[in-house]
């Protein structure tokens, strides 16, 4: 009795398995993956560290005041009609009119206003440095918004945040006690953009879309799903299992093997040819200074000529990336290289030339190991680290370790838990890591600010992870800060004085692009971007910060397949 | 009766008393520092960095002295106030764990029942036939040698990805929104399906040769052989050895429950399944003291008062504990 019991229910939980129907109808959903890393528990566009987990929140519900196309390099008008500068020290904008918010009040000048005021009275809020030297914020009207400076601004910053600041609705936000706008969840948030908020899982966002957004009038874009369901998978395999069934449509993570699969044809790339991806940020080796031999920069520049970036490419990506720049600018901002620089001062993998170096520096073999030691005699023993299981970086490190033992440096290789390799990251305790912050956006500015972050604090949260120490490198950060964008010549020779002291001194290592991981499959919608005949160029990217930057236009462009 | 009562419980109590102890000493011994984390992901600047660490000192409740943190996170536990995720900020660490609960309970509480009542029958029923024993014990035999992991992934693969006809990932569809209807209670069964298989299986495994070797040794016995003799039907004596038998088994029943708490946690990795299991790896990963903190207290809690309700049944099931403690001091 018992037994058939048994057969009975799992006939039933069979069946009903295969003959249960949807609740979100397949042919209206967008199923995407690759941009969280946890569970969703905020929504709050304040808490920037936690929006890879919800990141619609900023592009998808709430809206910056522009959007950037990285493949053109220009800034599009979104929230603001228009942007321009008066003055050297007035920026107005013009908002458009017929904005509403998703509870139906209008959107005007004042929530403009109140977003960036924010910053102004608290110092938790992470734009509030912007108040250094913004000296106020005033609306003229309903829809006519006036920045004006107290001197030179730091354009880039100021230029950069025009499309990252997500402008909240003042009538929902100004009851709110400092602790809610820094630290709240703001649940069931009200945005102005194209979807909203619908429901959330511990490894689910689902957003439903704005049937009365503003662009559908005013752009004439409307958003192809109704429905997106962003899923977040705990192991890479599972989302390339989906992805090759179809049930999800587009993945944003890196999934190994990718190469393979595209070049037969059951997946789909931007690219159509190798490397297959676009790049999106520069993995850069971060050198520890505080640390001998460190802080010896001849030390430094053997270590980048022992290093075998293609050996990484190869067996880390498969080919799916491609050696980046020794300036650690992405192909998109290849203006502001200075070749020149590059040519007499870039490095190439070449062991023979690092064993040269080291020779030249005073490090010798002094017990036939085939390691050098330091010139005072002291073992050298490196340890370059990655988070575990973070596959490829895993990889990647292993090679980076390889490779400079084989040219005489003792490197090991180690894969710390991400919460163990954060701290060590950030206040100092490292040796030499991977990071990768520096990514795609509209100025070199960002890269170098992250690069040669300062001042040094005890906690380096925002990049120099390694320390560097060298104002006059800071002075020409800060100069490249507050050079106006129309200055292009201007920010073109202060770039190429920051790579001149940049590549003598290497104190971290650009090795190569990592890629705007995308891949998808075109059973239920189509017409993705790509490099193709006849296909829109945006980039089909999900994660936080770059629905703004091509992930929301990708929604507009595609079709159903049937 | 009671002397056995209040002994029981005392000894439950101090357990109690001690693992909750260490359960809030350890994270504290863990290298990393919660406010860092913290900070370090806001990447603010100078002052900003002072405001938001007085902020965080008192949201996690860390700037009073070590040991009125003990007695303020012992006062937490009777209110059920486990403080604020670090991980999952600024969700209360109550309601995180209240959301897992119920797919841990779901995968574990059918799988040790269920297991423990086939796998003892199946071992009883495969004791004495010659047939069953050599073919299908050593499966038994491999079946609880089995790391749980690997036989999840091999039911993942065969079942999910081979045959297609369950999922491999997720508590419930990712078309369908959490909701009371008989659609999605079934999709919920459907995805629970394979994670309790593989606790389930490798559990049974375990049970029916534990029982298999108590039963052959029950028959084998004086009083076995003596009702034989004076012929006695064999149901009758399978019956007397099998309750004879059965002891072991419920004390092996509780300390299997220590132990399956590792299992639950590398069959929800499998499985992605959004239990307690994949709560504890990610909180460790992400240094989250107070989320840690909670989960362990609820295993504490969980293990010790299933202890104590196999120790009832082995009380109300064994006659001779009863006898024996009248004797007792």
């Amino acid at each position: 009795m018992r037994g058939k019991c048994w057969i009975f229910l799992g006939l039933a939980v069979l069946s009903f398995g295969l003959a249960f129907g949807q609740e979100f109808p397949r042919n209206e959903t967008l199923y995407i993956s690759g941009a969280a890393w946890g569970p969703p528990t905020d929504w709050n566009p304040f808490i920037t560290w936690s929006k890879a987990n919800t990141s619609g929140t900023v592009g998808l519900i709430y809206e910056p005041l522009f959007f950037y196309d990285p493949v053109k390099d220009e800034l599009i008008p979104w929230l603001a009609e228009y942007g321009k500068w008066k003055s050297d020290q007035l920026f107005e904008v013009k908002l458009r009119e017929g904005i509403t918010w998703q509870d139906g009040t209008p959107l005007t000048a004042a929530d403009v206003v109140f977003t960036y005021e924010l910053g102004k009275k608290y110092p938790a809020i992470y734009y509030s440095p912007m108040w250094d030297y913004l000296e106020s914020v005033v609306s003229v009207g309903d829809y006519y918004v006036e920045f004006s400076f107290k001197r030179k601004p730091l354009y880039q910053e100021f230029m950069n945040n025009l499309y990252n600041i997500a402008i909240v609705p003042k009538h929902i936000w100004e009851t709110r006690t400092e602790e809610e706008i820094t630290s709240g969840a703001n649940e069931k948030p009200i945005g102005s953009g194209a979807y909203k908020y619908y429901a959330h899982g511990p490894d689910r966002n689902v957003y439903i879309r704005n049937e009365d957004w503003w662009g559908i009038k005013l752009l004439g874009l409307k958003p192809a799903p109704k429905y997106i369901v962003e899923i977040r998978f705990a192991t890479n395999n599972l989302a390339l299992g989906s992805l090759l069934k179809g049930e999800i449509d587009l993945s944003n993570n890196f999934l190994p093997g990718i190469a393979t699969l595209a070049s037969l044809g059951y997946v789909k790339t931007y690219l159509p040819k190798p490397p297959y991806m676009l790049s999106a940020n520069t993995a850069v080796l971060f050198l520890n200074l505080t640390k001998k031999p460190l802080n010896d920069p001849a030390f430094r520049k053997a270590l980048a000529y022992a290093i075998n970036v293609d050996a990484i490419i190869d067996r880390a990506f498969a080919g799916l990336v491609s050696r980046a720049s020794p300036t650690a600018l992405l192909p998109h901002l290849s203006k502001y290289v200075d070749q020149d620089v590059v040519a007499r001062l870039g490095f190439t993998y070449d062991p023979a030339k690092a064993r040269q170096i080291l020779a030249e520096a005073g490090y010798k073999d002094l017990d036939g190991d085939g390691l050098v030691e330091a010139p005072d005699g002291s073992k050298i023993y490196l340890e370059v680290t990655c988070p575990f299981g973070w596959t490829d970086w895993m990889e990647a490190i292993r090679v980076i370790s390889e490779s400079a033992q084989a040219a005489g440096i003792n490197v090991v290789y180690r894969y710390p838990d991400y919460g163990a390799w954060n701290t060590a990251l950030v206040t100092g305790t490292f040796d030499m890591t991977l990071n990768n912050w520096a990514s795609l956006s509209n100025t070199p500015w960002t890269v170098y600010n992250l690069l040669f972050n300062h001042p040094i604090r005890d906690i380096m949260g925002s990049g120099n992870f390694g320390r560097y120490n060298n104002p006059e490198i800071f002075a020409l950060v800060d100069e490249l800060a507050a050079t106006p964008p129309w200055d292009e010549e201007g920010m073109k020779s202060i770039c190429s004085k920051i790579q001149e002291i940049f590549l003598t001194d290497l104190p971290m290592i650009p090795l190569w692009y990592n890629g705007l991981w995308a891949q998808y499959v075109e059973f239920v919608w189509k017409n993705f971007p790509g490099d193709y005949e006849g296909r829109p160029h945006w980039l089909p990217c999900t994660w936080a910060g770059y629905w703004q930057m091509g992930g929301l236009h990708t929604l507009c462009v595609i079709e159903p397949a049937k | 009766m009671t002397r056995y009562f209040v002994r029981k419980l005392t000894i439950y109590l101090l357990t109690f008393f001690l693992a909750v102890t260490i359960d809030w000493i350890i994270p504290r011994f863990m290298p990393g520092n919660p406010i860092q984390t913290m900070l370090s992901r806001a990447a603010l600047r100078a002052e900003a960095v002072e405001v938001m660490r007085g902020y965080y000192l008192k949201a996690f409740g860390l700037d009073v002295p070590i040991w009125q943190q003990y007695l303020n996170f012992w006062k937490a536990v009777f209110h059920g106030d486990l403080g604020v995720s670090v991980y999952l900020f600024p969700k209360p660490v109550i309601k995180v764990i209240a959301e897992a609960i119920p797919y841990t309970l779901a995968i574990l509480v059918p799988a040790i029942i269920l297991s423990w009542i086939a796998g003892n029958k199946f071992g009883a029923f495969a004791a004495r036939r010659k047939w069953l024993d050599s073919t299908l014990l050593p499966m038994g035999y491999f079946l609880t040698a089995t790391p749980y992991m690997w036989l999840g992934i091999l039911l993942a693969w065969g079942f999910g990805v081979a045959l297609g006809w369950f999922p491999i990932a997720g508590g419930y569809s990712f078309a369908m929104t959490p909701n009371l209807s008989w659609k999605f209670f079934l999709d919920l069964l459907w995805h629970w399906f394979l994670p309790f298989a593989s606790l389930f299986l490798v559990m049974f495994g375990g049970w029916a040769i534990g029982m298999r070797n108590m039963i052959i040794y029950e028959l084998e016995a004086d009083y076995s052989q003596y009702l034989e003799s004076l012929g006695a039907p064999r149901r009758l004596i399978r019956s007397y050895a099998f309750r004879n038998a059965i002891l072991p088994q419920i004390t092996g029943l509780a300390l299997q429950m220590g132990t399956i708490a590792a299992g639950a946690v590398v069959t929800e990795t499998v499985f992605s399944y959004p239990g307690i299991g994949s709560l504890i790896v990610q909180a460790i990963q992400n240094q989250d003291y107070f989320l840690i903190q909670g989960c362990f207290l609820f295993i504490i809690i969980g293990v010790l008062l299933a202890n104590f309700i196999v120790d009832i049944v082995y009380l109300i099931v064994d006659p001779r504990t009863r006898r024996g403690m009248i004797g007792e001091i």
